[in-house]
Order: C-alpha cells, then sequence, then structure tokens
C-alpha cells in the first residue's frame, strides 16, 4: 500500500493537451451563447415557415368570401369605415351539415380500428423483437424498416392487385373462408369481393403504418429492466399476470407515442382511402380533395382543413397538460 | 492436519436442516461448472451467508433456490419437499433483488401488496399486512410514494418489506446492501438483522463483502470457482481457515511458506526463510513437507526491544518499516523483512500519542504467541 499522496504522483499536464481544452472551452462557450439559439431556432423556424404561415393562410381562406376567382380582403377600409369581415357561415355548415359530422366520426373511427390492429399486431412483435437474441435483433429491425425502402404508393398499389379479384391474397382467403366472416361483419359488400371495403382500407392502413407502432414499442420494451419480470414471478405472479401488472404498464409511454403516430397520420389519410376505400368509408382527406379540387370551394375546403386539425390538436393537447401534470406529481 | 471448521454447517447432528442443498451442479456450458457439487445445510431461523468474489458461483446457486435456474444435477429440499421444477411463483421463497428491483410504476404500498395480490388474499388482509409490514421497516409515512422518490436506504426497506410480506419460509438476500453507501450500510446491516430476527426467518444472503457476511450472518461459506471451501461460523473462519484462499480472502493475513522441521507431541516447528514458527496447538505433520503459516496483523506484536518469551528464538522477526497506514482506531505498518517479504502488522491505537512511536525507516521486532498460527496444507 503506498501513502504517496495522489497529487504528488500527477504530472503537470502536457501543454499541447491544455491548449486544446482550453480552445475546447472556448469554444463550447461560444455555443452555449449562440449554439443553442441556433440548434432550436432552425427546426423552429422551418415549422414557421411552412406549417403556422400557411396554416394562417387556410384559416383566413376559410373565412373569406369568393370574390370571382379572388378572396375578398378580410379587413378594409372605405370611407374612412375599417371593417373587418369574418365569414363563419362555412363553419356552421360543416358543424350543422350531416356530411361532413358523418365524415369526420368515420375517419376518427377508421384511424381508431387501425391504432388498435396495429398495437394488437405491433406490441407482440415488438416484444418478441425486444426479447431476441442481442445478434437477431438488427436483423429483425432492418426486417420492420424493409417497406420504406419502396415507395409508399407503390406499395398501396401493390394491394389493390392482391386483393382484387383473382389477386392471390384474396384467393387465400377466400380459401380458407375469411369471406364468409368479413361479410357477416359488414366488413366487405359480398363474397370474393374484398376491395374498396372497410377491410381493404383498414389493411391498407393497418399494412402502411405497423412500423410507426412497432418501432416506438420496441425501443422502449427493449429497455426494460428483465429483473422486475423475475421480481414479479418471484412474488407469485404467473407469466401471463406478470406480463399485464409489469410489462404493460411500464410501456405505457410506448403503446401512447406508437398509436399516436399512427392515429394522427390515419385521421387524415388521402391516398390509401382512395386507393383502397370504396363509397362506405367516407374519410375526411378524401372530402378535403373534393371541395378543393372538384367543387373548387376553397374556403369550404379551408373550413374542413381546420376543423380536422382542431379535431386532431384539442385531445392532444388535453392529454400532453394531463402528462406534464403526472410528471410533476411524480417529481 | 487443520483443526478444521468444514463440518460446522451440517454439524447439528439428530434432527433434519432445515433447507438441504445436495450436491447441486450446474453447467452452463463452456468447459467450467458454475456451481460444482455443492452440498450444503441450513438451519432453521439462521441467516447464512454465500461468500466469494464476483464469478464464484454464489448467485447462481441463489438463483437456484429461487426458482430462476434448474440445477443440472442434485437436489434442493426445504423443510424435506423437493424444490426441482417448482417455478418461481409457485414456493414458498422469496428474494430480496440486488438493486432491489422494486416496480418503478407502482407505489410502496402496491410494491409490498403485489405478492399478497397475487395469492388472491382478501382486500382488508392484504391492507392490514401491509400496514404491518410497513410499521416494521418504519415506512408508514411513504406509502404512496413511488420508489424512485425514495432514498436508497428506504428502497432497500421497501425491497425487504416486499420480500417479507408473503411470510417466506426462506429470504433469499442478493448482496443486500450493495447499493448503499458504507456508513449507510453500517447501520443498516444491524437493522436488517434485527428485522429478519424479529420476523424469525431463515435467510441466505449472498455477498462479496466480507464484512457485511461476518456482521450479518450466523453462519458463512466460502465459494470460489464453483466450490464451497469452508463452512461455518464467521469466528470458526476467521481464527481457523481451512486453505490459504480462505484465509486470504477473509480478512488480512501474513502467509509465510516454510518446512516443517521439527514435530514434537506439544509442538511443531516451521522454518520460514525469514524466522522459525513455533505452534503449540495439537497439530502433527510429517517432518520435510511444505506448509503455509498464517498469521493475522493484528494478532502481531510490534516493538523496538528485542522481544524476550519462552519460545525464543521462534516466533519472532526483525525488519524495517516500510509503509504505516493510520486508520484512527488503528494503524497498520509494513514491516519489510530480510527476504523481500512484506509483513502487515497493526496496531491498536489505545493511546493519543505513543512515546517512541515508529515512523517509515525503523527498525523494530514482530512476535507473536505459539497459538496466532495457522498451518496450512492446501
Amino acid at each position: 500500500m503506498s501513502t504517496l499522496p495522489a497529487d504528488f504522483r500527477a504530472a503537470p499536464p502536457a501543454s499541447d493537451e491544455a491548449a486544446a481544452s482550453v480552445r475546447g472551452a472556448r469554444f463550447a462557450r461560444l455555443l452555449g451563447r449562440h449554439g443553442r439559439l441556433a440548434v432550436i431556432g432552425i427546426p423552429y423556424l422551418w415549422l414557421l415557415v411552412f406549417f403556422l404561415a400557411p396554416f394562417l393562410i387556410v384559416m383566413k381562406i376559410s373565412v373569406s368570401e369568393m370574390e370571382n376567382v379572388n378572396f375578398k380582403d378580410l379587413i378594409t377600409l372605405k370611407d374612412g369605415v375599417l371593417q373587418l369581415s369574418l365569414r363563419l357561415g362555412n363553419y356552421l355548415y360543416a358543424i350543422h351539415d350531416d356530411l361532413y359530422f358523418a365524415t369526420y366520426l368515420s375517419s376518427l373511427k377508421y384511424a381508431a380500428v387501425t391504432t388498435v390492429v396495429c398495437l394488437a399486431i405491433g406490441y407482440p412483435f415488438a416484444y418478441f423483437m425486444a426479447r431476441a437474441r442481442a445478434s437477431l435483433q438488427p436483423a429483425l429491425l432492418m426486417a420492420v424498416m424493409l417497406p420504406f425502402w419502396t415507395s409508399f404508393l407503390l406499395r398501396v398499389y401493390a394491394w389493390k392487385a392482391l386483393l382484387g379479384e383473382q389477386g392471390w391474397v384474396a384467393e387465400g382467403l377466400m380459401a380458407i373462408g375469411v369471406d364468409h366472416l368479413l361479410v357477416a361483419g359488414g366488413l366487405i359488400p359480398a363474397l370474393g369481393k374484398f376491395m374498396n371495403s372497410p377491410f381493404s382500407l383498414v389493411l391498407g392502413m393497418t399494412y402502411t403504418y405497423l412500423p410507426f407502432m412497432i418501432l416506438p414499442l420496441y425501443a422502449n420494451l427493449s429497455k426494460m429492466d428483465m429483473r422486475l419480470l423475475e421480481a414479479a414471478a418471484d412474488l407469485g405472479a404467473t407469466p401471463a399476470v406478470a406480463f399485464w401488472r409489469v410489462t404493460v404498464p411500464l410501456s405505457k409511454a410506448g403503446i401512447i407515442a406508437g398509436s399516436m403516430l399512427v392515429f394522427i397520420p390515419c385521421v387524415g389519410e388521402f391516398v390509401i382511402p382512395e386507393l383502397l376505400g370504396g363509397p362506405q368509408t367516407l374519410m375526411i382527406g378524401r372530402v378535403l380533395w373534393d371541395e378543393f379540387f372538384s367543387n373548387n370551394d376553397w374556403p369550404m375546403a379551408s373550413t374542413v382543413a381546420v376543423l380536422m386539425i382542431l379535431l386532431i390538436i384539442v385531445p392532444l393537447a388535453v392529454f400532453s397538460r394531463y402528462q406534464a401534470e403526472a410528471q410533476e406529481r411524480r417529481r | 492436519m487443520t483443526a478444521s471448521g468444514a463440518a460446522a454447517g451440517a454439524g447439528r447432528a439428530g434432527e433434519m436442516a432445515f433447507l438441504q442443498i445436495q450436491d447441486v451442479v450446474k453447467d452452463f456450458g463452456g468447459g467450467s461448472l458454475a456451481v460444482n457439487h455443492v452440498s450444503l445445510e441450513i438451519a432453521k431461523g439462521e441467516i447464512f451467508a454465500l461468500l466469494g468474489p464476483s464469478g464464484c458461483g454464489k448467485t447462481t446457486l441463489l438463483r437456484m433456490l429461487a426458482g430462476f435456474e434448474t440445477p443440472t444435477s442434485g437436489r434442493i429440499l426445504l423443510d424435506g419437499q423437493d424444490l426441482a421444477n417448482r417455478p418461481p411463483y409457485d414456493s414458498p421463497i422469496n428474494m430480496m433483488f440486488q438493486s432491489y428491483a422494486l416496480f418503478p410504476h407502482l407505489s410502496v404500498w402496491d410494491n409490498i401488496a403485489f405478492g399478497l395480490r397475487r395469492e388472491g388474499m382478501a382486500r382488508e388482509k392484504v391492507a392490514e399486512r401491509v400496514e404491518a409490514m410497513l410499521r416494521l421497516v418504519q415506512l408508514g409515512k411513504f406509502a404512496r410514494r413511488k420508489p424512485h422518490q425514495l432514498s436508497g436506504g428506504q428502497q432497500q426497506r421497501v425491497a425487504l418489506a416486499r420480500s417479507l410480506a408473503k411470510r417466506p419460509q426462506l429470504l433469499l438476500l442478493d448482496e443486500p446492501l450493495g447499493a448503499l453507501d458504507k456508513k449507510l450500510r453500517e447501520e443498516t446491516q444491524i437493522e436488517l438483522v434485527n428485522i429478519i430476527e424479529e420476523v424469525g426467518v431463515t435467510c441466505v444472503m449472498v455477498t462479496h463483502d466480507q464484512e457485511e457476511a461476518m456482521t450479518m450472518a450466523s453462519c458463512l461459506a466460502v465459494m470460489s470457482e464453483g466450490r464451497v471451501l469452508q463452512t461455518g461460523t464467521p469466528a470458526e473462519i476467521y481464527e481457523t481457515p481451512a486453505s490459504r484462499f480462505v484465509a486470504d480472502f477473509i480478512g488480512n493475513v501474513n502467509l509465510m511458506d516454510g518446512t516443517l522441521v521439527e514435530d514434537q507431541p506439544d509442538h511443531v516447528v516451521i522454518r520460514c526463510p525469514d524466522c522459525t514458527h513455533l505452534v503449540g496447538h495439537g497439530i502433527t505433520g510429517i517432518e520435510g513437507m511444505a506448509v503455509s503459516v498464517a498469521v493475522r496483523p493484528e494478532k502481531i506484536r510490534l516493538q523496538r526491544a528485542e522481544p524476550l518469551a519462552e519460545w525464543n528464538p521462534h516466533n519472532r522477526v526483525r525488519g524495517t518499516v516500510r509503509d504505516l497506514s493510520y486508520f484512527g482506531s488503528f494503524t497498520v505498518y509494513h514491516l519489510s523483512l530480510p527476504s523481500g517479504q512484506v509483513l502487515k502488522v497493526s496496531q491498536s491505537n489505545h493511546e493519543r500519542h505513543r512515546e517512541g512511536e515508529l515512523t517509515w525507516g525503523d527498525a523494530a521486532w514482530a512476535s507473536w504467541t505459539p497459538s496466532a498460527q495457522v498451518v496450512l496444507t492446501q
């Protein structure tokens, strides 16, 4: 045991090392003052220019009056009178009209169903991926991401062929008699007709958004402390009970994140309902498209868009407030 | 040839031991056995410690008791019942995990109630038991808190309460105090033993900290490389280690290699490079055999003057103080011997200032009595 004091042995730092550390510190200070601002500022600027500004424009259009092909100004100064005219008729119409209401509702319904199906398929997948051998996990992760390598449009289009008449998925489903079940459940219009039905729509959306459910769940589950499951077993929990009482509550954050990532884009989804949906499956994205490009009623279309955003933002804000409060309570 | 304490664990003859580990082997593959033919008997109400360096198989043995691992061969009997093939959720054994494994999403109350609810116990009975447990570990005020809102010591008590709540027949502790800092650890050791004794549960603990094992356990087994080297009370293991490894692992020791040169009915003499040992406690051997002599630092006396004793010229050696470490209540001197070996000597500081205190470079005599040494052959 040596009793030499530690500082006695420590050599003075090499001079170039010291210079480097001084330079590093100066750089860090510079970053500290302006770097943080830049790092946070750039994405905010992006959102401001490409989200908030267009959104405000859309909002303006939604309360504007059409005059031939131009919008009337909201604020006019005429004969010394400053006039602000907001046309709220579109909002009233959208709220009172059954079609819009039903469409919003059906958008929420399909988004919700898709989210639940994604969760039901994605959770076990993420669970076993997280529990798989460490050497196998990158390959499994790759398999989840692989679909992103081809065009989304192409993949959705492919389902048209797969589910259409003589499509081999359709044939396969018929061979095992699934179409009987689907007809009984009202999910397809007739035996053997899978396309343009609630079934094909939910299938397409589930297929497209499943990775967005799996990835946050996997990130969450792979971080879980396995000793907690041993502790649960030690205290008398069967594997099923341990899963339900420990694994699921602890993966709540992953479940919520995955559900948000699936639910929100599904509500406003346009391409999939257009390609795989049918007369039964009204969704707000398609109504929007029609208002803009078939009816050319931009104020109405803008109203629908604003309402859709509110529809999503309000529950989201309530939820995040609840989360923040829960965080606060935990502290 | 040593007076061994190896039989101490099994020594309570007559009654059958409460926990019997019979010739247990665990093979994870890869050459060596994680647990290599271990047999132990643990009496009811005992606090038994498995002590050893990391990787010695003690944790694997504990996990087999808990049911997380199955023995490759051998049997584990608890109160005469074979524990083989019993999943962990169906055994009367509970474990306090290393760094506790408290459920982070549940309150202290719900953590303790977790096991009781799995039994399908009535709500009022659960409440009653949880309250009793909270009183036992003095955490009543913290019942509604989440684990991360507690200090390390409080978490440790929650973990203890949770593992005791089901009134297990056997309590397993995996490095129970490993996550606490030194000061807190010393306080908690005694508190933990008090609680365990109050409940009266038989307890097997695993630790790599010999101090923790010696203060807490009534009996301990020293393990190395999957084998149990010695079993006995802390005092037996400390004073009569059966092998060089045990002597060296438990506490500080000076090991000197030598040859047995004289074998008399009442003593033997062993010659080492620096000195000769006269060992007086009824041991015998063959002249010429190679042995090791172990002397604990606190059993050696250090002085400037030449020691005079009836066993002169044995049991003494002269050296130079090469180093000294002051620990407050005692000082450890490192004495350089002529052969180059360093002899550790600890002297208690029962006076505040001593005249002619030894310091670096001083020459001094070290001496010990004929009963201070332990002679080891392995």
